[in-house]
């Protein structure tokens, strides 16, 4: 194990393996019915995308993608449960989406479609970039984006959508650690911090709206739009 | 020094809005929105006299084309600090709720402050995502049922478009190692542009136009707008529609110099097809509104397709025509918010429909939601017929006449859209035949605030000063690298 390439395509393997689970766990989010259950999931697809980074890390000797793994570890996994705990009742975790906007074998397909679609805009990408940024991750950072999107068109409770947001950015990020490894870490730990607001303020959100409105399928909420002009008025104006 | 002070008024004025203490919000909103007007027109000065002001190397700067958008984002801050002023206590809050509403006021203009001033993108991706999370609790203010289903449509599609925009940021940066290195900046990225490769700065583009895009309002991202922009309260509502929009829509600007100096990217392209839907759709959807404050939201999607298909024509005298619509936009929508938030307290209802004779049940109301439909849909001689007609003759100059013969229909059936709703709703008559009872007088903050913001759109349409002039050359250049 102490020859370099070994101990690389080594890394290389298991950064792939975490990939893969990422992957898996964005499709977990589209279909997992429970509101807690999606929550698990992403705190599971939060440290893989900080095992992914740690390993980048190893394979190019880069503090960044340490500092990028630590600041994952930290605020994805510990911090956000936290928040969301703290502001949002207990009882809107229990909550189970009877139904979702498609059934989920439906559901399941699409996603799949759409993490194919992933994997064949970015070859072009892959081609414009360096060698060393090239592998699993930007076709992976794309569909678990593309799956967190799909999350939100398909369920209707408010933490699911939440998490869905969080997983596009887990995506987003996925990519990132292997495209933009050098961002300063300030920008890094700027934006785990506003991800941090965000989700309180979402959760503030959710609370006002079980609140006032009882319950917290807000994908059901759909009173603003342009009525129909059946019974437009036609008042003569003078 | 004036930059820093620009960003840390608002926030000790946010801070000091929870003190308990009665008027002290509302007080210190003002002293800080109006402090924060002087110094910004101040900086302008120094922008257009001696160029850029650097503060922190590589993060904080202000060139011609941000002190513009910070202008405009000072100028409406304060005039609508004056009109909050009488709006919420004629709205009857209970103390602790206003000093809830001014500490959101206050951090929702800073995180809006800081978009012009910021140089790193990703920077500028972080505090775009304040903006959001700043007024959600302003969106949802009035916790009705409506107002949380707008604030929860609005934070969940901005939120979605921004984790798509930070991925195309993240590909930027891509872009930028690829060719080589060198600052993460505005400048940085234009400096580095001709050696990028063109598919990352392409998907970099995209990504970035669909996520911002979705909180400029860009059809078909915009449906969480017209909910927002209509159901916060009127001042608020003035903010959003007035400048957050187009501070947003200044950083998809902020690409554009990057783009030319790789054409294969084809970014015009994009930049005219979603500017033209969104005015093609915003003009037909004006037809049948229902509600006021959603006429003038939608008119607010209009506007923003115009101002990207003139960034999109690519001319310097697009460019200018771009800046100067913005610019009268931003005045003339501020204004036509503040007369919706007018007629709002005059006969209590946001309902097209039931506002007939307004101008014989308040005169002050009605006057101004007549003047303020006028300018926005484009009437002579407002300023944004005007700015409209410079982007036209642009066009035209350019050769664009298919892109010009649609802008100048779909305008057009816009115009139509807004006058025939604002005229039933100040000269008509409803089936019976009286007018409507007054529900409660004007506060006089109100009234002043309609004062000087319809002296601003009124005069901007005659006469468009040396100083503002210069400041938009400024920024037009700085479109074109």
């Amino acid at each position: 194990m102490n020859d370099p390439q070994t101990t690389l395509s080594v890394l290389d393997s298991l950064n792939t393996l975490a990939g893969g689970l990422f992957l898996l766990t964005a499709f977990g989010i589209v279909t997992t019915r429970q509101a807690k259950a999606t929550l698990t999931l992403f705190i599971t697809q939060s440290l893989l995308l900080a095992a992914s980074a740690f390993l980048l890390g190893l394979r190019h000797g880069s503090w960044h993608l340490y500092g990028v793994a630590l600041v994952n570890v930290i605020a994805k996994p510990v911090l956000i449960p936290w928040i969301l705990r703290r502001t949002v009742h207990e009882e809107v975790y229990t909550r189970r989406e009877i139904d979702q906007v498609l059934n989920i074998p439906m559901s399941l397909l699409i996603a799949l479609a759409l993490a194919i679609l992933a994997y064949f805009l970015t070859v072009p990408l892959q081609r414009a970039v360096a060698v060393e940024f090239r592998g699993s991750n930007v076709p992976i950072g794309f569909a678990g984006l593309f799956l967190g999107a799909y999350t939100l068109a398909v369920r209707r409770e408010a933490v699911p959508l939440l998490i869905g947001l969080l997983a596009m950015e887990n995506g987003a990020f996925f990519a990132g650690i292997s495209l933009a490894r050098t961002l300063p870490l300030l920008v890094e730990l700027a934006i785990a911090t506003d991800g941090l607001i965000i989700v309180f303020i979402t959760a503030v959100l959710i609370r006002a709206v079980h609140q006032h409105i009882g319950t917290t399928e807000v994908g059901s909420l759909a009173q603003l739009k342009e009525q129909v002009a059946e019974e437009a008025p036609e008042e003569a104006v003078r | 020094m004036n930059v820093i002070l620009l960003l840390a008024l608002p926030l000790a004025a946010a801070v000091l809005s929870c003190l308990p203490w009665r008027r002290v919000a509302s007080c210190v909103t003002l002293a800080s929105s109006l402090a924060v007007l002087v110094a910004s027109v101040q900086l302008a000065g120094q922008v257009v006299s001696t160029g850029p002001v650097v503060v922190i190397p590589k993060w904080i700067a202000v060139d011609g084309l941000s002190v513009l958008v910070l202008l405009l984002i000072a100028f409406v801050g304060a005039t609508a600090a004056f009109f909050s002023w009488g709006y919420m206590s004629a709205n009857s809050h209970e103390p602790r709720r206003l000093r809830l509403y001014y500490a959101n006021y206050n951090l929702f203009i800073f995180s809006m402050l800081a978009i012009p001033v910021s140089m790193e993108p990703t920077l500028v991706w972080i505090v775009v995502e304040l903006t959001t999370v700043c007024s959600a609790l302003l969106v949802c203010f009035e916790n009705t049922r409506e107002a949380l289903e707008a604030a929860w449509k609005y934070v969940v599609l901005s939120l979605m478009g921004a984790a798509v925009a930070l991925l195309g940021f993240l590909v930027l940066f891509a872009a930028m190692q690829a060719a080589g290195g060198g600052t993460y900046t505005w400048d940085g990225l234009v400096a580095a542009a001709p050696t990028m490769p063109a598919v990352l700065l392409q998907t970099a583009f995209v990504l970035i136009l669909v996520g911002l895009g979705t909180k400029v309002g860009l059809v078909p991202m915009h449906t969480w707008l017209p909910d927002a922009h209509s159901q916060a309260p009127s001042p608020v509502c003035a903010l959003l529609s007035g400048v957050e929009t187009t501070a947003v829509l200044y950083v998809i600007l902020r690409l554009f110099p990057v783009l030319t100096a790789a054409p294969a990217a084809h970014a015009e392209v994009w930049a005219m097809v979603f500017g033209l839907v969104s005015v093609a759709v915003a003009a037909f959807l004006l037809l049948r509104v229902r509600d006021y404050k959603r006429m003038f939201a939608f008119s607010t999607v209009e506007h923003m397709g115009i101002i990207l298909l003139a960034a999109g024509l690519g001319t310097s005298s697009a460019h200018y025509g771009a800046l100067y619509q913005a610019l009268n936009h931003t005045l003339t929508k501020s204004f036509c918010f503040f007369a919706a938030g007018a007629t709002m307290l005059a006969v209590g209802t946001r309902e097209i429909a039931s506002v007939r004779g307004l101008i014989r049940t308040s005169p002050a109301a009605g006057a101004s939601l007549l003047i303020g439909g006028l300018a926005i849909a484009g009437a002579p001689p407002f300023a944004v017929f005007l700015s409209e007609f410079s982007i036209f003759k642009a066009g035209l100059a350019g050769g664009r006449y298919l892109a010009m013969g649609l802008l100048g229909l779909f305008v057009a059936v816009g115009f139509f859209g807004i006058m025939l709703h604002v005229n039933r709703m100040v000269f008509g008559q409803s089936e019976a035949g009286e007018t409507p009872t007054l529900r409660s007088r004007l506060p006089a903050s109100c009234v002043a605030t309609l004062c000087v913001a319809a002296l601003f759109v009124i005069v901007l349409g005659l006469y468009l000063p040396e100083p503002l002039h210069q400041l938009l050359l400024l920024g037009g250049t700085a479109l074109e690298r």
